[in-house]
Parts: structure tokens; sequence; C-alpha cells
């Protein structure tokens, strides 16, 4: 496999604020991968990056081998669809779509025509008068139709509803299937894409915590239930991510429990219940220092 | 899905059950890892890991060009494999409950003789 980013020593600061700290990760060639992490965590500072937005403070990003920044071999083949793009005041969603194709080489109008129709777009609107969910739907089309090599979405839906959300998924794996290409999909709704993803990316406060293929973290964490006596013998020195107690009762995640552990804890008479990839990212993202809140004020701008 | 057990051997367990229920014949052809993709809601590459096992295991066979099949045996083999596990993953959950219940291997098998009948 072919790494399509190879990221080294990745810091941006701002001012006092370090958005992202110290990050090396590489994205493999035609994957899926998610880029999962709690708001200010520094994944839209991580894209801006990637993409040539922003200047790294430190460290190297090669992006097809090369660096990104004022860089047109790169960037034509990049499609980043942000949270909230904005277009010129006077636009029509139609303009959008013809001039989409003059930034994409793989354009493909009949598909984008396709997805307008399934998306239920008004093309003769104005941008300004589309509510939150069109405009995520215009993202989620370009994106899909640009068939760029490299495609970002970050956070691609606000306001989408249900419906619109799953005919994203749908029409990403299907197009992606059709025309592998390198995805990065940055969301809060991880439950809905945990199957979609191939590699997982977690960041919290700027570092890059998790790094791996999503298959292997499904099954990395256990919770075990049952007396708090009997959880408390169970967990001994393994590393557990977190702890609850009701009366009489304890339950402890843990990381990395294998088959032997697995059985060991049938035996003890507890309770063994797999752990979402979301759950798992909200307990290792969970008990952040407060102090980091303060990197929450709008790094992102 | 499951959360239980990994997507790839969930797919590969769905596959050998419609090979066990005669869905899938002998010598047919296996949706393609898009095609299950696609339906399942899964990442391509994890349903080529369901379908890798299956090839692992002897139960579906690639032509060159066209597709993957079914071979030829592959429902003994299944049943084979589902057998030894039987007693690990059925059998034993069971007496475990029963025991918790007072339930004895008298009382069990008149049970499961009724539920026969049934």
């Amino acid at each position: 496999m072919n790494a399509v980013i190879e990221v080294t020593g990745l810091t941006k600061q701002f001012g006092s604020v370090t958005a992202v700290s110290d990050a090396t990760f590489s994205v493999q060639e035609n994957t899926i991968s998610g880029l999962l992490g709690r708001n200010g965590a520094g994944k839209t500072t991580l894209m801006q990056l990637l993409t040539g937005q922003q200047f790294a403070t430190s460290g190297s990003i090669k992006v097809f081998g090369e660096s990104p920044v004022e860089n047109a071999r790169v960037l034509s083949n990049v499609s980043f669809i942000k949270e909230s793009q904005k277009y010129p005041d006077d636009f029509k969603v139609k303009h959008v779509f013809r001039s989409a194709p003059w930034f994409f080489a793989e354009w493909d109008a009949e598909f984008a025509e396709l997805l307008i129709d399934e998306f239920r777009l008004p093309v003769h609107r104005r941008i300004k008068k589309l509510s939150r969910g069109q405009l995520s739907s215009i993202g989620v089309i370009v994106g899909l139709a640009s068939r760029a090599p490299l495609t970002f979405f970050d956070e691609p839906y606000l306001g989408l509803d249900a419906v619109a959300r799953q005919l994203f998924y749908d029409r990403l794996l299907q197009d992606y299937a059709e025309h592998p290409r390198t995805v990065i999909l940055s969301t809060h709704l991880i439950d809905e894409v945990a199957n979609l993803l191939e590699h997982v990316l977690v960041i919290d406060a700027g570092r890059i915590i998790i790094d791996q293929d999503a298959e292997s973290l499904r099954g990395s964490a256990t919770t075990v239930v049952g007396t708090r006596g009997s959880v408390e013998a169970f967990v001994g020195d393994r590393e557990v991510l977190d702890r609850e107690t009701i009366g009489g009762l304890a339950s402890a995640t843990i990381n990395g429990l294998d088959g032997a552990g697995k059985a060991a804890a049938t035996a003890a008479g507890l309770e063994l219940t797999p752990v979402s990839l979301q759950q798992l990212v909200v307990k290792h993202t969970a008990t952040t220092d407060m102090n980091d809140h303060k990197q929450e004020v709008e790094i992102n701008r | 899905m499951d959360e239980s057990k990994p997507i790839f051997v969930q797919i590969a367990e769905q596959l050998e059950n419609d090979i066990l229920s005669a869905q899938m014949t002998e010598e047919s052809q296996v949706p393609s890892t898009n095609e299950l993709a696609a339906f399942y809601r899964i990442n391509p590459a994890t349903a080529l890991k369901g379908i890798t096992l299956l090839v692992e295991n002897g139960i579906v066979y690639k032509k060159r060009g066209i597709g993957m099949f079914v071979a030829v045996g592959a429902r003994d083999r299944i049943v084979a494999q589902r057998r030894e596990q039987f007693a690990a993953q059925f059998v034993q959950p069971l007496v475990a409950e029963a025991s918790k219940l007072g339930i004895s291997a008298s009382e069990l098998a008149d049970m499961i003789r009724k539920e026969n009948q049934a």
C-alpha cells in the first residue's frame, strides 16, 4: 500500500494555543479514514494544514509525496468539503455546480445531477435562501461528484436529516467501490459511520491518541460488569479506561482484553459487553484535563 | 450488526448460513465485495476480509476474472465445522444456565425432547 498523506512531527500554534501537537501519522491510498475527536480537538486545523490552507509551525507534511502549500499539482487532486463553505453573495445553487468542474478534473456532471435530484436540492434558489441542511447537501454533492483522489469531509452534514445522511453514506460507499479513492471523514456521529471506516485517527487536545485500523479498534476494549469485589479482583493491573459503581455492582472498561482474558472474566462470573467505536472514543477523550478546555476557543478559524 | 464479533466474521457467517439453508448452492456465484458492502453498509475492505476468510476455509473459491463461487463440498465442510463448535457455543451455556436454575440433566433432556416434537 502507498501512503497518500505522510505527516511527521507536525505542530501548529496560534499564539499560545497549540492546535496540533507533534502529530505523526500516515493515510494509505484508497481507504476511508475517520478523523474523530471532540470540539476544538484540532480536526479542522489538521485538515487545513493537509490542504495547504494553514502553514505549519513545525514538522513536515507530504501529500502525494509533496508539500501541499501553494502546490497546484497536489491541490488539484484534493477536494475539501468544509462545515460551512462560503459562496459569493449572488450565487444560486446551479452556479456552484457550473463552476465546480473548473476545479476538479474528474468531475462527473451526470452523477452530480443524480445527487441533486436525490437530495431534492432547488437549483434555481439563491444560496442565501437555503436551509442549513440544503447548504450541507451542496457540500456533500460537490465532495462526491468531484471524485478527487483525496477527499476531505469536515462535519459535512450539519442540519442534514436522517434520510439525507443515509443517502450520503450509501452513495459514498457505492461510488467509492466503483471509483476507489482516499476519503477522510471528520464527524461526531461516530456510530453512524463506524462500519464505513477502514482506519481511525482520534485527535485529542491536538495530539493523535489513536491511529489504528477500525476492525482491531472495534474489538479492542471490553466492559466487564459484576460485584465490586469480583471486578476489582479481575481488573488487577490491567489498563482501565473507565470505571463505574452502583451500590455493590461495578463495571470497568478494559483496554486490550484478549480471548484468554475474556474467558477468565466469564469464569469469574463477570458479564462482558463489547465497546462500540463511539463509546471507545468517548472513554478515551472524556478524561481530558480541564486546563485543555482553554483550547476550545475558536482555533478553527 | 452485532458488536460482539468482528464485522468480517459476521459477513462470513451470514454467507455460510445462506449456503447451509441452500439459498446459495454449490458452484453458484457469491455476491461481490462491493455488493456486500452496499447491502450491509460496510467498508468494502471489510467485506473482502469476510470473503477471504471463506476462501481460507475452502468454502468459496475464485474464478479468475469472473468472481467468487461456492466450492463443491462447502456445505459439508460448514456442517462439520459448526458441529465441532456446537458444544462450546450452545450446549455449555445451556448447561450453565440450567444449573443456575436447578434444572437437572434429565429435566433438560426432557425439555429438549419436547421442543423437538413441537
